[in-house]
């Protein structure tokens, strides 16, 4: 029998909830029963510096914390240049979710036209209006979820069972957190079904 | 008991909980803070009472844990791993005592200085104590590594290292916990002399410890961290791999369904009746080790005949971290099997433009550059010597402010010694940690010698870089440059704000004229601490 694996590296800038991303996805993993590494990027990187994550779903034992490069099944990116960064570790066949929304902090920002062009050629792009989406399930900061949902059809695991994960995760934070996140989560769901790029 | 998702750092920490332990010390520091900060947080901790909180350095932080140790209880000492350079006098010294209760340090090396100035690797420092060293691979295996990390060391009688790498530390799986141990009762130490290292108890400590080595090596032979699997009709390549390069390996030998021996090292000193054979049914030797070629070396000897191969024949690269590509690279290029990659990696043709970090807009070390640049513009050698934390990014454009960053606590003696030389004017800046964690001793120094210079604490009330942990000395700075004999009219604060850059600017033009010792303590909260702040307020 082939196993079945989904290696997924989550991309973005330092702050934009890219471990709570990672930290979903891995409960909702775990819960569906599969083997599960997480690595992610904590430290000196995070002050605005580019952060990823690195993370593998499987029916089998997983071996390796980090992603080969070339063999990345999904690249999600909560910010357009941090997607383009990581390319090189896309598979030939890996799809691509990513924010539009620019994240810019430095001077040499390239337009987005070419930042564009460059995702499109390197595989299938769902692009999405994270920040649009979020204010609209009422509050920016949930674009992490909002990209998540979007990307949920390419991970293998139930929207489901990510909503729950997500009431576990943020279960601290109150029920306003909860049901904004799930807003959130489903907002770019019915994004990306309806987007024609599945 | 069902999985539960840990970090590395974490199953260490959950690990000697259930292992039984009294006390945990550490000084912060990326990759092995997450350690002690989940003990810190773990109800468990609370219900056990076992003490966490933080030292104000890791020899500091060595010394309470054996101590606690002498007592006969169960400690860990956590650090990252430059943190065992200050902690190596108390490590060292305490293999030639002995412990009495179990005593583990775990250390996090971090290859590719992904937040450090070095990429050492600890094993050398397990070597030069002569103590055993563990090295696991995954979460699971860290967790178990506690527990059998205590037995050896109550076992031995010494302390015992546990060594993980920044990949294993921030990389996260399920975990299945073991029913816990009880703690230790208080009981301690009765010999009169074993830790009393006066030069005659101290030969025979020492004559003890190499006693002991051959049974260091026996239950390396014999430990549960290894793991052998000979490869069926494959003589010609044999895999000895250790640590997180294991987890490489068998990735590579996974996704390319290869069929080589592996043999797994999981523990220090090396014991040759594991690998000697080994070695002797293969043609030839892929060793594989997170760090430096330490086994590959010793294997190899001085006139490697060429079977040993590793970074040190270039089959794998000499610095930085292992990673799955160089790793397949390495063994598919010694199989001369296929293509190593099979998805070739595609190149993006646009170069992207890095994001170097920075610091938080609102930032009191940004007032204190700008500032200090302001004085020292018309100087046109500059040489200001600094120290590590968030404010060694003032080295980097667009403030280029400060001309040293080397090791904690640096800042103040190296600006003393330029000052002896003749340098003027001598300026450091050192955080509020920094200067508590190694910088005190050195403003002694400059005290006592009368050195004319200017140390700048820059005082954000909190250990910022490793994530706004407290600072040992949060408001008492002032009081202890006082008592270490600095004159009051030139120990001044300031406030770095913008609006008050032109008073600012005067107290140090003030301060670096001045011949003689002279502290500025520049106070402000770090922006991200006081964000934490207000929401627990807001909370409460
Ligand atoms: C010996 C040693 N221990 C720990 C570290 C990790 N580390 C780097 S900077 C720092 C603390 C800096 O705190 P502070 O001086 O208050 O400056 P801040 O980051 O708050 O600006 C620590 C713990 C290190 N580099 N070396």
């Amino acid at each position: 029998m082939k196993r079945k694996k989904t290696d997924i590296l989550l991309a973005g800038v330092g702050g934009q909830g890219i471990i709570s991303i990672a930290a979903v996805i891995a409960y909702a993993a775990l819960k569906k029963g599969l083997h599960i590494k997480q690595s992610e990027v904590h430290g000196m990187s995070q002050r605005g510096g580019a952060v990823q994550s690195h993370l593998r779903i499987s029916d089998d034992i997983i071996y390796s914390d980090l992603l080969s490069e070339g063999n990345t099944d999904l690249l999600l990116s909560v910010e357009p240049l941090e997607a383009v960064r990581y390319l090189p570790y896309l598979s030939s066949t890996g799809r691509i979710v990513t924010a539009v929304n620019p994240f810019v902090n430095i001077d040499d920002y390239p337009p987005m036209e070419i930042i564009e062009q460059q995702l499109a050629m390197r595989g299938r792009c769902v692009f999405v209006d994270a920040a649009a989406l979020a204010k609209q399930a009422g509050n920016p900061k949930t674009t992490n979820m909002v990209m998540l949902g979007a990307a949920s059809f390419f991970t293998g695991i139930e929207a489901e069972l990510f909503k729950d994960a997500i009431h576990e995760i943020f279960a601290e934070r109150g029920q306003q957190t909860i049901d904004m996140n799930i807003n959130a989560f489903q907002l770019g769901n019915e994004f990306a079904a309806a987007s024609g790029r599945l | 008991m069902t999985a539960q998702l840990l970090l590395g750092a974490e199953a260490v920490g959950q690990g000697a909980m259930d292992a039984g332990i009294s006390g945990a010390y550490a000084y912060p520091g990326t990759p092995a803070t997450e350690i002690t900060e989940f003990i810190q947080n773990s109800k468990q901790a609370q219900m056990m009472g076992i003490r966490a909180a933080w030292s104000t350095n890791e020899k500091t932080a060595y010394e309470a844990a054996l101590g606690m140790s002498f007592a006969g209880k169960r400690s860990i000492v956590s650090m990252k791993h430059v943190g065992l350079n200050v902690a190596a006098d108390a490590f060292i010294n305490s293999a030639i005592t002995g412990v009495r209760g179990g005593l583990v340090i775990t250390v996090a090396d971090d290859p590719s200085m992904h937040s450090s100035q070095n990429e050492q690797d600890s094993r050398a420092y397990a070597k030069f104590a002569m103590v055993p060293a563990l090295e696991p691979a995954n979460q699971q295996e860290l967790y178990d590594a506690m527990f059998h990390a205590f037995e050896l060391s109550e076992n031995l009688r010494l302390p015992v290292m546990v060594r993980i790498t920044t990949r294993l530390s921030h990389s996260r799986s399920g975990v299945v916990r073991r029913a816990p141990v009880s703690q230790n009762p208080l009981n301690p130490e009765t010999d009169p002399n074993r830790f009393v290292l006066v030069p005659m108890n101290a030969r025979v400590q020492y004559a003890s410890l190499l006693e002991k080595q051959p049974s260091l090596v026996a239950l390396s032979t014999v430990s549960p961290m290894n793991a052998l699997s000979y490869a069926t009709d494959n003589r010609s390549l044999g895999i000895i791999a250790c640590g997180i390069g294991y987890n490489y390996v068998m990735e590579t030998l996974q996704s390319q369904s290869l069929n080589i021996s592996v043999c797994k090292v999981g523990q220090y000193p090396l014991s040759m009746s594991v690998v000697d054979p080994f070695i002797a049914q293969h043609d030839s030797i892929l060793v594989v080790e997170e760090g430096y070629p330490i086994y590959e070396e010793l294997l190899g000897g001085l006139q490697n005949t060429g079977k040993i191969r590793g970074r040190l024949t270039g089959t794998l690269p000499r610095m930085g971290e292992l990673n799955p590509n160089t790793v397949k690279q390495a063994i598919c290029g010694v199989t001369e099997s296929k293509s190593p990659i099979e998805d070739p990696p595609m190149t993006a043709l646009m170069p992207v433009p890095t994001r170097p970090p920075q610091l938080c807009t609102g930032c009191s070390h940004i007032d204190l550059f700008n500032a200090l640049n302001a004085v020292l513009c018309n100087v046109e050698e500059r040489h200001v010597f600094s120290d590590i934390g968030c404010y060694a990014l003032g080295a980097l454009p667009p403030f280029n402010s400060l001309q040293t960053c080397v090791d904690m606590g640096a800042s103040v003696t190296m600006a003393k010694g330029a000052a002896d030389a003749g340098l003027r004017p001598a300026v450091c800046v050192i955080g509020d940690s920094t200067f508590t964690h190694s910088g005190m001793t050195g403003l002694l120094d400059a005290v006592n010698d009368q050195t004319s210079m200017t140390v700048i604490i820059s005082d954000n009330f909190t250990i910022a870089m490793t994530g706004g942990q407290p600072s040992a000395a949060t408001n008492r700075l002032r009081d202890i440059c006082l008592g270490l004999g600095v004159s009051s009219e030139h120990l001044r604060i300031i406030v770095p704000l913008a609006r008050n850059h032109d008073e600012n600017v005067a107290v140090l033009k003030e301060e670096f004229a001045y011949e003689g010792v002279s502290v500025i303590i520049a106070q402000r909260e770090c922006i991200q601490a006081a964000k934490r702040n207000k929401k627990l307020l807001q909370k409460k």
